[in-house]
């Protein structure tokens, strides 16, 4: 199945959603798609008996700050059964950044949306785990933002050494031996 | 002073720092902790083409409780450095730290948010190797000059 082909077969499947073709320096068939109809593509995309895009290969985004909108969430679909690849990507504002999980469709996509915000900060409504996956927990920005920096000068969080004392250690150890016992 | 005469069997006479110096310096266990590429260097070192075995600190140890010597080879990333520090911390006085290779010396090429700019930042280093990464040859002039620093440490 060719770009137009799929677009025509997406927009009559899913009402008013916005499906366009997106340029490509590969043999890739991409196209964007607005963002408010994404899950309902997804959805089409992968059910549909002439798409069967059950893999979901990656899902990363590209931030091309400061043209707006400035982030694109990428998402790469494969079908084995009918042997397609499809490129599918949705644009977002930057003060807008926000869409809906695909974690429900694609189980793939739980961590690969929890990496695009870790690192965007891209949020994906109804994301069932919406945790940091690669920063530490504490960390605060958004590294792979054009507009964040890339050298920073913060000296390194280090946790402190735990102190006790000799008596507090005794104590420690007498209530351990006590609640194995009981 | 006259004890090896007095005596008629072989004695050495010696002072109990300069005793605990030699056995502390000839006995140098470091703690199994490589970060990144430096750790193969590391390896080389320890088998038998450059054999770490000769100055006594070959043994590897995998629990920080019954090591010496940390090795900071390789880059340390700043969701590492409590590890790294509580690593160390678990290991028994006297201890000792060689920063091995450009990125735990100074962050090296990584100049960036997720790396730490040198080690020394998050505990203190003893010996630094240059090196990127340093040969085993290297490293294992580094332990020397770690050994003679032992060496000059005063117990009290």
């Amino acid at each position: 199945m060719d770009g137009p082909a799929l677009i025509a077969l997406l927009q009559q499947a899913v009402p008013g959603a916005t499906v366009e073709s997106a340029p490509s320096i590969d043999l890739h068939t991409s196209v964007y798609v607005s963002r408010d109809h994404v899950l309902d593509v997804a959805r089409v995309l992968r059910d549909a008996a002439n798409l069967r895009f059950a893999f979901l290969a990656e899902l990363t985004a590209v931030d091309v700050w400061p043209r707006e909108p400035r982030y694109e969430v990428v998402y790469v679909l494969v079908s084995i059964e009918h042997r397609l690849r499809l490129r599918m990507k949705v644009r977002l504002h930057g003060a807008d950044a926000h869409l809906a999980t695909v974690s429900g469709i694609w189980p793939a996509a739980n961590w690969l949306e929890r990496e695009v915000w870790d690192l965007f900060g891209i949020v994906f409504d109804g994301h069932p785990d919406p945790r940091r996956l690669l920063m530490p927990e504490d960390w605060e920005g958004f590294p792979l933002r054009k507009d964040s920096p890339v050298q920073i000068r913060r000296p390194p969080h280090v946790a402190e050494a735990l102190q006790v004392t000799e008596e507090e250690f005794a104590a420690n150890v007498e209530r351990d031996r006590l609640t194995r016992r009981g | 002073m006259g004890l090896e005469a007095e005596y008629e069997i072989p004695v050495l006479t010696t002072t109990v720092e300069k005793m605990v110096q030699w056995a502390r310096r000839s006995s140098i266990w470091p703690v199994t902790f490589g970060l990144a590429c430096c750790a193969i260097e590391m390896m080389a070192m320890s088998c038998s083409r450059y054999d770490i075995a000769r100055f006594g600190a070959e043994v590897f140890r995998g629990s920080p409780r019954q090591s010496d010597l940390m090795i900071v080879a390789g880059r340390l990333s700043r969701k590492m450095a409590p590890a790294l520090r509580r690593i160390y911390d678990q290991m028994p006085e006297p201890k000792w730290v060689i920063s091995m290779g450009a990125c735990a010396s100074i962050g090296g090429v990584f100049d960036n948010y997720a790396i730490v700019q040198g080690v020394d930042q998050v505990v203190p280093v003893d010996v630094y190797v240059p090196g990127c990464p340093p040969r085993p040859e290297s490293l294992i002039y580094g332990i020397v000059q770690l050994q003679q620093k032992i060496a000059r440490q005063h117990l009290a």
